[in-house]
């Protein structure tokens, strides 16, 4: 079921939602955490999308906060807050709230926000887009106990990876570490295997990628070696490799989403290494919402050029 | 997962979102051609590779009496897969998987097979790495229990190179008394070491299971009334819709009790009464459980506090079924119980004078595993009995399936002037709070089976145990006559209602 609601306010969508559920039976229970996803109209769809399916997972109450620009001085004068409530078969498992800010009251959004978050459920923010520079000092940032960003979505990810170690607080994740995590656990699986010492390392990836520089500080910090960035065409990380006495641990993803897996002295052997999509991530993140720590080592791991901010974890 | 000490630098237990992979290893299935196999092994393993929880070259390999080659095998577990499996179908997981697929044709009894078998494994531990770590599940009828283990250790299959492992898992039935369990157990723990068997029990591999500890010892507000001080009583419930289909030779002189009560329900029954373990390790849950299993005592009069029975014809949820005696391969005068019910006490301080009533049965109303804590009513009420006419006792019911969730059952007032108290129920479904997320119970032990964890798996004393609670059961049925009957699609035979209408009690609709 869809609800319009134009020039409205948050006890009024509040009431709606209630009436909304009781009028096709479904009681508010169930849902593990609100979503708050801030983000302008062009990623709007996209996102909503990925944490719709995500719901279903982790079925959750979605605020989608979009702030609007006017083209013209005199609409910027105006303030107004459009709500568009999705509840029942139309948001999957959860109920879906799309908030269309106007004018002023886009400086406030935490006002309309605060009183939509489900009781005493924890809250995550998800920026895919123009997050933040402190996500944590942030006014909708403070409210959630996660806080999600993307440094694929931004124009240097490399120096948004800087600030975010910079800025770093308990709580924060990005979508960056998340893709990694396949590539994390063949990597550790492959090291069980192997049980030797490693030597050296390499990372091979595209040009600028963050999630290749988060895996090689990670490898760097837990195996204490330099580890080397070779740039190659991608997509993505295309290959880690790990030096050890008796030759190399190798896995190379020329493309998704078979991986081969070499370990010396043993035959190669594929491994299914694909690109996830967005939703994946998102249900990955809401798994855990406690401090991910292991993404604190990472990003503030051996930085690639010495200019940039290096802090020892 | 060895005993050296060599420590992984890429693993760290602050690094949760690296899952619990198994360390190298093969999983061996004995009568991989059975519909266990088909609709729950291969599914499972096929599962848990789409989840990235198998290590990079994880073998399979199938021992059965077919001429197939390993082609033949690979193309019946992907059939297998694409119809039972949970997760969908991904070519390059399949990829991965079937590259390490292998099949032994032959028999239990041929040398050969078991020769051919030790190559097959000495190559996979060459070309893929597996370590020398295997598991052999059998999924056997108990009868070969006995020649399979022998020829494993007859070819050197039982011994674990240094520094790998060797591991039996084994289904039940684990015997059918005391004293045959005492024999099986024997018998594998000449050849596997007692913690390197698992026994499977896949009723402790289900979240909601997993979850009673969760819901007693995560929490503050059950356990203060989880005692004789609040708990009337306990009902716990197996009951299935179906009759005993094709499994005629299997069931015929096993029964009801021996088959459920003996193993599903009596685990069920410990992870409720039981205390709080001193931590979550095997170790320490077997202490607990075992504690509470010796402190079960059967009711000195068996004849009022057992029930057996069996189905007769009749109709159940609209179609016309036959009677147990009637089935094809039953004897008709047999006397096993196709439905059992006993009452058994605990003997300790906490639950002294709360009795628990065990019941299972097939062909019963529908599919459903519950346990169901009925507290005592409230000690005085301030209500007159008009108000309180609709309200039952307070109940914390846990449903293991389907529909796997919790419902606590109190009275409300019913909304209007007068003061009417009715009973109202407070719902937690699984599929609502954690939807897509639970895995299958043989995903979790079959993980765990590899990753050599024996939380979840009973171990020998626990067996051997249940057999001593339920053989004088079992005994005092021998000297009786027939069974009673209870038409199929009921909830069982009223000599069951009366058992319970004798303490004053009735049981739950489930």
């Amino acid at each position: 079921m869809k609800i319009d609601l134009t020039d409205t306010t948050a006890s009024k969508i509040n009431k709606a939602l209630v009436e909304t559920r009781r009028a096709i039976g479904i009681p508010a229970v169930g849902m593990v955490l609100t979503m708050v996803i801030v983000t302008d109209e062009e990623n709007a769809y996209d996102a909503t999308k990925a944490a719709q399916d995500a719901a279903r997972e982790h079925p959750s109450r979605t605020l989608v906060v979009i702030k609007r620009t006017a083209r013209t001085p005199r609409d910027r004068q105006g303030t107004r807050l459009d709500a568009e409530a999705r509840v029942g078969a139309d948001a999957g498992t959860g109920e879906t709230v799309i908030l269309r800010l106007y004018g002023e009251v886009g400086q406030h959004a935490d006002s309309v926000v605060l009183p939509l978050l489900l009781p005493d459920a924890p809250v995550v923010v998800w920026w895919p887009v123009d997050a933040p520079e402190v996500p944590v000092k942030d006014p909708l940032g403070a409210l959630a106990a996660r806080r999600i960003t993307d440094a694929y979505a931004v124009e240097e990810p490399l120096a948004a990876l800087a600030a975010r170690a910079a800025s770093y607080a308990p709580g924060d994740t990005d979508l960056a570490w998340t893709r990694l995590t396949p590539w994390r656990s063949m990597l550790a699986a492959a090291l069980d295997q192997a049980r030797a010492e490693i030597v050296s390392a390499a990372v091979e990836s595209e040009a600028e990628n963050p999630s290749a520089e988060l895996l090689a500080r990670w490898l760097g910090v837990r195996l204490g070696v330099p580890v080397e960035r070779v740039t190659t065409a991608g997509p993505v990380v295309t290959a880690v490799r790990l030096g050890t006495a008796n030759g190399e641990i190798r896995i190379d993803r020329p493309e998704g989403p078979v991986a081969t897996l070499s370990l010396p002295g043993q035959p190669e052997r594929t491994l299914a290494l694909k690109v996830r999509p967005t939703a994946e991530l998102i249900a990955e993140e809401l798994r855990r919402l406690d401090a991910d720590e292991m993404y604190a080592v990472a990003l503030h791991g051996e930085a690639a050029t010495p200019k940039e901010s290096v802090h020892h974890a | 997962m060895t005993a050296t000490a060599w420590h992984n630098p890429l693993r760290d237990p602050r690094d949760r979102r690296l899952p619990r992979i198994a360390g190298p290893s093969g999983l061996v299935i004995f009568g991989v051609t059975g519909d266990l196999s088909r609709k729950k092994l291969m599914p499972a393993v096929y599962d848990l590779a789409n989840r990235g929880l198998l290590p990079p070259g994880f073998s399979l390999l199938g021992f059965a009496r077919r001429e197939w080659e390993d082609q033949d095998f690979a193309e019946v577990v992907h059939d297998a897969v694409r119809e039972h499996a949970r997760t969908p179908f991904r070519e390059e997981v399949w990829q991965q998987l079937a590259d390490g697929m292998r099949f032994i044709p032959g028999d239990f009894d041929d040398d050969t097979a078991f020769e051919q078998l030790r190559d097959a494994v000495d190559e996979l531990d060459d070309k893929r790495g597996t370590s020398g770590n295997y598991a052999f599940y059998l999924s056997v009828p108990p009868k070969f229990f006995p020649k399979v283990v022998e020829q494993l250790k007859k070819h050197g299959l039982a011994d674990a190179p240094e520094g790998s492992w060797r591991r039996a898992v084994i289904e039940k039935p684990f015997g059918h008394d005391l004293k045959s369990a005492q024999e099986l157990n024997r018998i594998v723990h000449e050849v596997f070491a007692p913690d390197q068997v698992f026994r499977i029990d896949h009723y402790l591999g289900k979240e909601t299971v997993q979850n009673i500890l969760a819901l007693r010892f995560a929490n503050q507000m059950y356990e203060p009334v989880w005692n004789r001080s609040y708990v009337d009583h306990v009902q716990i419930t197996m009951a299935e819709d179906i009759g005993i289909g094709g499994r005629a030779g299997y069931y015929d002189g096993i029964g009801a009790a021996r088959d459920v009560i003996q193993n599903h329900l009596l685990q069920l029954m410990a992870l409720t009464a039981m205390e709080e373990p001193a931590s979550f390790d095997a170790a320490s849950l077997v202490t607990e459980k075992l504690k509470v299993l010796k402190s079960v005592r059967l009711p000195a009069d068996l004849e009022r506090s057992t029930v057996r029975a069996q189905y007769a014809a009749g109709w159940q949820g609209g179609e016309r079924v036959r009677g147990y005696l009637q089935e094809d391969g039953i004897d008709p005068r047999s006397t096993t119980d196709t439905y059992a019910a006993v009452k058994l006490e605990v003997d300790n301080r906490r639950w002294a004078g709360v009795p628990f009533y065990l019941r299972t049965g097939k062909r019963l109303g529908r599919r459903v595993t519950e346990i169901a804590v009925v507290f005592q009513r409230a000690p005085h009420s301030p209500f007159d009995s008009t108000a309180t006419e609709e309200l039952g006792q307070n109940a914390i019911v846990i449903r293991v399936q389907p529909d796997e969730g919790m419902t606590v059952r109190f009275g409300s007032k019913v909304p209007g002037t007068s003061m009417e108290i009715r009973d109202v129920s407070m719902d937690f479904a699984y599929g609502e709070s954690f939807t897509e997320s639970s895995p299958e119970a043989y995903e979790r032990l079959i993980l765990d089976v590899l990753l050599g964890d024996a939380n979840l798996f009973p171990r020998t004393e626990e067996v051997e145990e249940s057999w001593r609670i339920l053989d004088p059961v079992e005994e005092h049925w021998d000297t009786l006559g027939r069974p009673a009957q209870y038409a199929s699609g009921s909830w069982g035979p009223e000599e069951a209602d009366e058992m319970l209408a004798r303490d004053g009690r009735s049981w739950r609709r489930p």
